[in-house]
């Protein structure tokens, strides 16, 4: 397999990525710089589902429960432990034990597709409607008040080594940048091992994936599990950015949102997604600030425009141009050097050395 | 030619409600042999072919190959055993390279620096270099048999599990595939479904002739294309 063209391309968008997380704080305003935290948690929720579906093939209506998962668990660990490093701890392992716990059901139960799409929404809604409940002083957990619908406060990452030095927004927006970045090599890495090589395999036809003596299941379990790690430290990151977590992180419109981002900015890609994310979330704000349409109403048209349209999702189809253009070109080249060729033999020697 | 046997089905049996696809079937395979399953449409070669490999967990019986009872067990680990499949429509991954899919296989097996070298050979054995960088989804139907056939042979299996290999191939192709069979052969123990009798022919083994789920007959192509009772089958009319 060529990965050099590919990687010189991931190469490139890392380094965007840190120029970008440098350059940012000094350019923009602070307000943008805590928006902007907020957009990058959804771009790591997007980058999961990117690793999952796009690459796995498991399509996962209900990847932001392993998202909500991890804000609560940070949130609730942050608020028991009093420092924050332990509770980021926490809150992957609660999501990705969760994504383990619901895969292990669903892959060796042997649950087709439109079944898994509907049990992982399913999990989110109980998840909703369980949290929402929670509104009355009873439910706690150790100091943390879950606070039905209203949710908790979540507080700020600290440094590790200074659990009373809370950091400040541009600090957790540097965090944020890194972790997707991070998050970002490491499913870059991950696609190109082996175990993520099988993965593609198992998407493209799980039958002759099992008859080569891959056991499918493991595969796709593991698969589930890292994505399910991946969108609780984007959880994490969200309540750093909003301030607190509501059962709303758990909501239908919100999972589907997550579908969407990935269907518009392509899937078999990584970095699709992730600008999809970027692309709608602010889309959905400046239309918030708008009020003159439903926001959904737009979600829902551009969501069909692309289903229709672009079904293959924003960045394949750019690349696919790029693709056909530089062969055109390339073409061109080749049928321009015949013709001077066969020009050059038919014409007189001093027309030729005038050419040259 | 007689060694150990290394695959045997002690009355298998599938049924689907109160269709017998499989009935009681008693099957013995000998290490190095070349054995063809055929039978005409309905006799239930392809779903015993099914049993053998974990895709359909049988309704009573067994399978034993080697020590291993494979019965019920999963498709990867009957695969795992060291045995190569094929199935009867070319499971192949559509979106991946040619060479990616037979890598796939052959890393299951080796290191990383000996299944380069081995997709390498495997591509080249089954002429298949010029194409390497092509999506398999692409490629035409015979190609794409060659495709799985080159995932098999890259997996090195001692057992080889072929259903229908030669299925809509051209003349040529079929030949090829023939060639491949009997080269496979000297490594590996294998059985072949098949239609073609033109195909069995040309690989020349002990045949298993399959009727209404049962085992007609077996023995060698030309004892069995002589035997009254398999033209019966086969035409469908009474002898005169």
């Amino acid at each position: 397999m060529n990965w050099g063209r590919e990687n010189r391309w991931r190469v490139a968008v890392v380094i965007v990525g840190l120029a970008f997380t440098l350059i940012a704080p000094a350019a923009l305003q602070l307000f943008t710089i805590i928006n902007l935290t907020t957009a990058i948690a959804l771009a790591l929720l997007a980058l999961s589902l990117a690793l999952i579906w796009g690459y796995g093939g498991i399509l996962c209506f209900g990847q932001t429960a392993f998202f909500g998962l991890g804000a609560y668990a940070y949130t609730v660990a942050a608020i028991n432990f009093g420092g924050t490093t332990w509770a980021v701890l926490v809150a992957v392992l609660v999501a990705a034990a969760f994504a383990a716990v619901l895969g292990y059901f669903v892959f060796y139960g042997r649950v087709s597709d439109v079944y898994m799409a509907v049990i992982t929404l399913t999990a989110t809604l109980i998840l909703y409607n369980l949290i929402r409940r929670t509104s009355g002083p009873e439910y706690k957990i150790g100091h943390a008040l879950l606070g039905g619908f209203n949710g908790v406060t979540s507080p700020p990452l600290n440094l590790p080594w200074a659990p009373y030095s809370m950091l400040f927004p541009q600090h957790v927006f540097y965090v944020g940048m890194l972790a997707l970045i991070l998050g970002y090599i490491f499913c870059a890495w991950l696609v190109q091992t082996h175990f993520g090589r099988v993965s593609v395999a198992i998407r493209e036809n799980e039958t002759r994936a099992e008859l080569l003596g891959y056991d499918t299941r493991l595969y796709k379990l593991g698969l589930f599990t890292i994505g399910g790690a991946l969108a609780g430290i984007g959880g994490i990151l969200f309540c750093n950015g909003v301030g607190r977590v509501t059962p709303d992180v758990f909501r239908l419109d919100f999972s589907a949102q997550a579908i969407i981002w990935v269907i518009v900015g392509g899937r078999g890609t990584l970095l699709g997604p992730v600008l999809g994310s970027f692309a709608l979330f602010y889309v959905t704000s400046w239309l918030g600030t708008q009020s003159a349409v439903n926001n959904y109403l737009v979600l829902g048209i551009i969501l069909i425009a692309f289903v229709l349209g672009v079904p293959r999702g924003l960045l394949p189809t750019v690349v696919g141009w790029w693709d056909a253009g530089r062969s055109r070109r390339a073409m061109q080249r080749r049928e321009m050097r015949l013709r001077r060729r066969r020009g050059g033999r038919a014409s007189t020697a001093g027309e030729a050395a005038h050419e040259g | 030619m007689r060694g150990e046997i290394v695959l045997e089905t002690r009355n298998l049996s599938m049924h689907f409600g109160g269709v017998k696809a499989v009935d009681r079937v008693n099957f013995n395979l000998w290490e190095n042999e070349l054995r063809c399953l055929i039978g005409p449409n309905g006799a239930g070669k392809s779903t015993f072919f099914k049993c053998l490999t974990g895709q359909l967990a049988p309704t009573a019986g067994e399978v034993v190959i080697r020590d291993f009872t494979a019965t019920g067990r999963e498709p990867h680990e009957v695969a795992r055993l060291g045995v190569g499949i094929k199935t009867q429509v070319p499971s192949v991954f559509d979106g991946l390279t040619v060479e990616e899919n037979i890598w796939l296989s052959a890393r299951k097996w080796h290191g990383r620096a000996r299944s380069q070298s081995l997709t390498r050979d495997t591509l080249e054995r089954l002429q298949l270099g010029d194409i390497r960088s092509d999506l398999v989804g692409r490629l035409a139907h015979g190609q794409r048999q060659w495709v799985e056939l080159g995932m098999v042979v890259a997996a090195e299996p001692w057992l080889v599990l072929l259903d229908e290999p030669a299925a809509g191939m051209t003349h040529e192709e079929t030949e090829r595939t023939a060639d491949l069979i009997r080269e496979m052969n000297r490594t590996a123990t294998m059985i072949v479904v098949e239609h073609d009798m033109q195909f069995i022919r040309m690989i020349s083994s002990r045949v298993t002739v399959f009727h209404e789920g049962q085992i007609l007959i077996e023995d060698t192509m030309d004892v069995i294309s002589a035997d009254p009772r398999v033209r019966e089958v086969y035409l469908g009319h009474r002898r005169q």
